[in-house]
């Protein structure tokens, strides 16, 4: 069930400059199970001290918020393409 | 060497001067922070006569730029346009309106950036900052995305300064936003989506372009530009702070920044220290940063927005967070108001003071009578409502709400029978003395 994972350029040093991967997880816990094994040196700036997903990334599972496809638990599905975000842009109000 | 630079606001790590909004350590926003000592030195203890004292800025042009001092603007930058200063004056007829008392009424103010030039919102402030940046970094193509204020703003500076300018706008736009974009000669990119999705999409193309994003990787230089609000609110009320400030919210980003300009003076010794109680007005139909305040959440459960105040339709507020903690640092509180509640308060605003503002100005009116009558806000205290935008480009929301008057013949009799039948009994009674009365003085009309 394989899914894709777009990775954002300021997180690419520390993939050695990859910036997409493939790979068969079934939920984001797997995904960043996946990751920590491939790049080491991105877990602590995917996730902090408590192991949290950092507040100020967002993931999109084919451009929706992941939050409102539930979360944690939401189980990929086979082609999904996962984005991993900075949540930095937006109005000034 | 500049006299600030850009930080992490979580790690606290320094990343000098480049376009660039997050920390690639824990990918965090980033703030511009400044040389306070230096600039204090400049404010001159003791006697005020430095030469950034509140003697040297009120002889300064009448323009935003009186506060460059702190603001990021590149060494020698010149700015071209005559930016903020917006009026703030009290409104008192507002005042009793919200409020249900005349005590209120030489205490609450409103701060009108509907009339700030040149695109009629408080987003010539922010844009203002940004382009300047851009300039110094080589850029020669802006963008942003936008719900519409941005995107005109965005769009008239890059005219002026000679850039090319993309813009980016959820497909549903306010059709006079729309046209307030392309006149300038922007290329303007509807995306059939939300505010949310657009955005997302820009972070992507950021990241594939090398153009100036305004609110992506110009973000921490352009949203500086929002703390001249703080600075002017503060100066015309005689250097002085209010006690509350009530602020629509859509990113969150304007509230933290009024805060943080109240700080910088308060730590420059231009105004005396003093604890500000901050409001947040939103629709309820987009709610996310007044839903955690009210349920006393620290973090933001993103919505799918549904409202028609769109320049406020963010659904996953970028600055949400720290919003959520100014507010909640300062004492105050966050509101939330149904759209027929915003459609009422454009229309209580225009009719009590004169001010046609656009939706996200209905909200934060809305927003304020509710915090009069919760007694969160008091009337003896003295209180600025933030009007951001102006009302002529949003008009769609107001179709419907008058209806189109029949023509009449342009003949006295007719005119004389039309307003028979178009005034009250009462009305049509005391016009009929006022005629009588005035035929008895021999003055006529």
């Amino acid at each position: 069930m394989p899914i894709t994972v777009q990775i954002p350029t300021a997180l690419r040093r520390h993939t050695a400059g990859v910036g997409s991967i493939t790979c068969a997880a079934s939920n984001l816990g797997e995904l960043f199970s996946v990751l920590d094994e491939k790049f080491p040196d991105l877990k602590p700036h995917l996730r902090d001290d408590k192991g949290q997903i950092r507040r100020f990334l967002n993931i999109y599972v084919n451009e929706e918020d992941i939050r409102f496809l539930g979360g944690q638990g939401y189980s990929f599905q086979e082609g999904d393409e996962v984005l991993l975000v900075p949540s930095i842009a937006g109005g000034a109000v | 060497m500049s006299h600030y630079e850009l930080r992490c606001r979580e790690c606290g790590r320094s990343w000098g001067n480049q376009p660039r909004s997050i920390c690639d350590d824990c990918f965090s926003p980033l703030e511009v922070t400044y040389d306070y000592d230096a600039l204090r030195a400049q404010v001159g203890r003791g006697n005020g006569q430095g030469t950034f004292s509140r003697a040297s800025i009120a002889q300064r042009p009448p323009n935003m730029w009186r506060y460059s001092e702190l603001l990021p603007l590149p060494p020698g930058y010149e700015p071209r346009l005559p930016v903020g200063f917006t009026p703030l004056f009290q409104a008192p007829h507002l005042a009793e309106q919200l409020s249900g008392t005349t005590a209120a009424a030489k205490n609450l103010y409103l701060k009108n950036d509907a009339v700030c030039l040149p695109t009629l919102s408080f987003k010539d402030r922010v844009v203002a900052v940004a382009l300047s940046q851009a300039k110094a970094f080589g850029f020669d193509t802006v963008s942003c995305s936008s719900t519409g204020n941005l995107a005109n703003a965005v769009a008239a500076h890059a005219a002026r300064e000679g850039l090319k300018a993309w813009i980016f706008i959820p497909s549903d736009l306010e059709p006079a936003k729309i046209l307030g974009t392309n006149v300038f000669g922007a290329k303007v990119v509807r995306i059939d989506g939300n505010y949310d999705q657009v955005n997302r999409l820009c972070s992507q193309i950021a990241d594939e372009h090398r153009w100036g994003f305004v609110n992506v990787n110009l973000r921490p230089y352009y949203s500086e530009g929002s703390k001249t609000v703080g600075f002017e609110i503060a100066e015309q009320l005689g250097w002085r702070l209010p006690d509350n400030v009530v602020c629509p919210m859509a990113g969150g980003s304007l509230i933290t920044k009024i805060k943080k300009a109240f700080d910088e003076l308060i730590k420059l010794g231009l105004v005396e220290a003093k604890e500000v109680k901050f409001f947040g007005a939103q629709a309820t139909g987009c709610s996310p940063i007044s839903t955690a305040v009210k349920t006393g959440s620290s973090e933001i459960e993103p919505q799918k927005p549904s409202t028609i105040a769109r320049s406020l339709a963010i659904g996953n507020p970028a600055d949400g967070h720290y919003a959520i903690k100014t507010i909640k640092g300062s004492g105050g509180w966050s509101e939330d108001v149904s759209d027929p509640e915003i459609i009422d308060s454009i229309k209580l605003l225009a009719e009590s003071e004169g001010i046609f503002t656009e939706t996200a100005g209905g909200v934060t009116v809305a927003c304020a009578g509710k915090l009069y009558r919760q007694d969160r806000i008091l009337p003896e205290e003295t209180t600025v409502l933030c009007i951001t935008g102006n009302g002529l480009k949003t008009t769609d929301v107001l179709a419907g709400v008058y209806r189109t008057e029949r023509p009449i013949a342009p003949k006295v009799a007719e005119f004389e029978s039309y307003l028979q039948q178009t005034l009250e009994p009462a009305d049509v009674a005391a016009e009929i003395r006022g005629v009588v009365a005035s035929q008895a003085a021999g003055v006529g009309a």
